[in-house]
């Protein structure tokens, strides 16, 4: 095992990609000369030059449709958003061409093509850079979306991501790119898409989390444990496919589940996974499934109104409570 | 304070708002030219020999115009008697555009446009049976039924399609651009789109990038005078060629009524961005004889207008040609033009006969590695 930050453990997921098919290259603003905005395409332009690390400009639909129309013409794009939430601009070619080209030209194409980039929150950085959107992209048929937790997922997963035949949206985050954990260095190690993994075994209560959220739920678990209640943490690290059978053999064990996502409550993770929980493990369940999201609200800068707008471990703690009829 | 305005428009200022194509000059008495919503630039003087075009290509040429023509014809009609539902966009009065350009390309030549496809999907590789099909939602269709009116398409023939979103496709012509050149396989993409593309931002962004790295591209806006009911002079400045001058690009303006101009003026833009990996950006000015689409009550233009063009119809005037020249007898035309219209209604039969897809289709094509469709058990009995 080696120790690599999650941003190194992508780039060296990358760069294996990279070394191994010559059709993978990647794009997006400040990858090359920049090293990247986050440091995650550091030293790829030395060592595969202009043609494969691509500085586009400040154009995120034109450029997320080159990238559409390069992987439905042969090649694996990997396309770098700065964020997620300047994806926004090329939506339409996420979510009108990536995700649609091949089933209404009747399977005559396909478009394997990485979106990648950061996702949801990022501290004080206002209302337009703090959106969670991979839920948004859960929605739409044709869209794989992974949401990695830790830099041993991160590097599996995103090796899976590109060799995907079908596009893939794969999240990271700007508070994430710098921590530490173990990597595999097993030869070719790959993660597959779609299984979730659980973090954090416990009899008591599952908690259902990606992303950043994981970390505040670990936290939350120490926590609780502290009073004898022990947390099953279930990462479905993919988003879509979701691996339900995970979460449900949980909770049919436990028989109380909390989501917490990090995006707003309406028609989120949260709201699809505890729909699924209800229909599914009705009998179980000794309590509602509740859940921990933002609020409807937009991301506040003020570092008050931030805190009380951000998921926190003491709000797991008290849903965790709640489905454990707990004061 | 400054004055108030007491006629604010929010429109362009000169323009009569009345009608487009109307005859100009009429207080005066006297009779003038229609002011019309595209103007044409004079067509090359070329006979087909000097353009290049030897006479067994012009009878293709003709083959396919007519075919282009018949098929929309009876398509119209059959949407007209219901037989199948959705947008119908039709391309006639543009086939010089569709038919011109594919002779000036090389066979593995990519070209993508927007949803009025049918004379592209003709000329590329998707047979009338398999386009008609494709318009009734039959099985059989070029793209199974799945994709209808607007997005036929034979990838392997290099036809990667007609797209719905106005604009969209204009980023994925660069892509593919992009990876030929990756590629090193000297193809030259064409991208095609309509004056009313021209205006999104999808092609501010696409021209920049691709005069930035050279792409092997060529972008034509088929201007064919209205943005849906909206005049070209009404949604968008300035001349649409002139755009290219922004970005330092090469660019051209095509009398697209004219075969031999299309054909001519293509071949040497496609020549000079297979030698030079340079990226172009052509206005071929046509006009659509029918409305955008099929509910489309055409108000905003006069029938003097529409008479104007059909004057100079592309089909009309290959068809004289052919004749005057002594390239065709009128038995040659006649015969052929039985054959094809033969083959139209056969074409009507297949898409009847066809089958609809199977039930299981709703779930396939949509991905090409493992299929996932979340939670589908809900959807299966």
């Amino acid at each position: 095992m080696a120790t690599l930050q999650f941003r190194e453990a992508i780039l060296a997921g990358i760069d294996e990609e990279m070394a191994r098919d010559e059709r993978v290259f990647i794009m997006g603003e400040e990858v090359a000369e920049y090293n990247g905005a986050y440091k995650v395409t550091e030293g790829l332009l030395e060592k595969y030059g202009f043609k494969r690390v691509i500085d586009t400009p400040i154009s995120e639909l034109g450029f997320a449709g080159i990238g559409v129309g390069a992987a439905m013409n042969g090649l694996r794009p990997i396309v770098e958003f700065m964020t997620f939430n300047f994806a926004v601009l090329a939506a339409d070619q996420i979510i009108n061409h990536a995700s649609k080209a091949r089933y209404m030209l009747g399977g005559q194409l396909s478009c394997p093509v990485v979106f990648r980039g950061p996702n949801a929150s990022a501290g004080q950085l206002g209302a337009t850079h703090s959106v969670a959107y991979d839920s948004m992209y859960a929605h739409f048929p044709g869209l794989t979306v992974i949401y990695p937790s830790e830099p041993d997922d991160a590097k599996g997963l995103i090796k899976s991501a590109i060799r995907s035949e079908d596009p893939v949206l794969f999240m990271e985050s700007e508070q994430m790119y710098g921590m530490k954990g173990e990597v595999s260095d097993a030869e070719d190690y790959i993660i597959p898409i779609g299984k979730a993994k659980v973090k954090r075994q416990g009899d008591d209560v599952t908690v259902v989390a990606t992303g950043k959220m994981v970390h505040v739920v670990k936290q939350a678990a120490v926590e609780l444990a502290k009073n004898g209640v022990e947390v099953e943490l279930i990462d479905p690290m993919t988003i879509k496919p979701l691996d339900m059978e995970t979460i449900l053999t949980s909770v049919k064990k436990t028989n109380r589940c909390v989501v917490v996502d990090e995006a707003h409550p309406f028609g989120g993770v949260a709201a699809e996974v505890g729909f699924l929980i209800q229909r599914e493990a009705f009998d179980y369940l000794d309590a509602p499934v509740q859940r921990v999201t933002l609020p409807d609200v937009n991301a506040p800068f003020s570092k008050k109104l931030f805190d009380l707008w951000f998921p926190d471990a003491k709000q797991v703690v008290e849903a965790v409570n709640a489905v454990t009829y707990r004061g | 304070m400054a004055t108030k305005h007491k006629d604010i428009i929010f429109a362009p200022v000169g323009i009569d708002p009345t009608k487009n194509g109307k005859a100009t000059g009429a207080a005066s008495g006297k009779q003038s030219p229609l002011e019309k919503s595209v103007d044409l630039p004079a067509p090359t003087a070329a006979n087909h020999k000097e353009a290049g075009l030897s006479k067994a290509q012009l009878h293709t040429m003709y083959e396919q115009i007519y075919l282009q023509r018949r098929f929309e014809e009876r398509a119209m009609q059959m949407y007209q008697k219901g037989k199948f539902g959705g947008f119908l966009h039709l391309y006639i009065g543009q086939e010089a555009v569709s038919t011109g350009t594919v002779h000036a390309l090389n066979d593995d030549d990519d070209i993508i446009t927007a949803y009025r496809d049918h004379g592209w999907g003709l000329v590329r590789g998707v047979t009338p049976n398999e386009g008609m099909a494709e318009l009734f939602g039959k099985a059989t269709g070029c793209s199974k039924g799945k994709g209808g009116s607007m997005h036929f398409a034979s990838v392997e023939n290099h036809f990667w399609g007609g797209y719905g979103i106005v604009g969209g496709h204009i980023p994925i012509g660069g892509g593919i651009a992009f990876a030929n050149k990756y590629q090193q396989n000297g193809r030259v993409t064409t991208c095609f789109f309509g004056d009313g593309a021209v205006d999104q931002g999808a092609l501010h962004e696409t021209l920049n990038i691709c005069q930035l790295w050279k792409l092997p591209c060529i972008f034509v806006v088929e201007n064919n005078g209205y943005s849906m009911g909206t005049a070209a002079r009404r949604h968008t400045v300035n001349e649409i060629h002139e755009r290219a001058k922004g970005y330092g690009m090469k660019s051209a303006i095509i009398n697209g009524m004219d075969l031999f101009s299309v054909y001519k003026e293509m071949k040497a833009i496609a020549d000079d961005v297979r030698k030079t990996s340079e990226p172009w950006f052509v206005e071929i000015r046509t006009y659509r004889y029918r409305g955008h689409s099929m509910s489309d009550p055409q108000k905003y233009r006069t029938k003097e207008e529409l008479a104007e063009y059909q004057k100079i119809d592309p089909l009309e005037k290959l068809r004289g040609y052919l004749l005057e020249n002594k390239l065709m007898t009128e038995k040659a035309v006649k015969d052929l033009e039985a054959k094809i219209d033969q083959q139209v209604l056969d074409a009507i039969d297949f898409a009847e006969e066809s089958p609809f897809p199977e039930n299981e289709a709703l779930f396939e094509d949509m991905y090409a590695g493992e299929p996932y469709f979340h939670d589908k058990g809900n959807f299966e009995s």
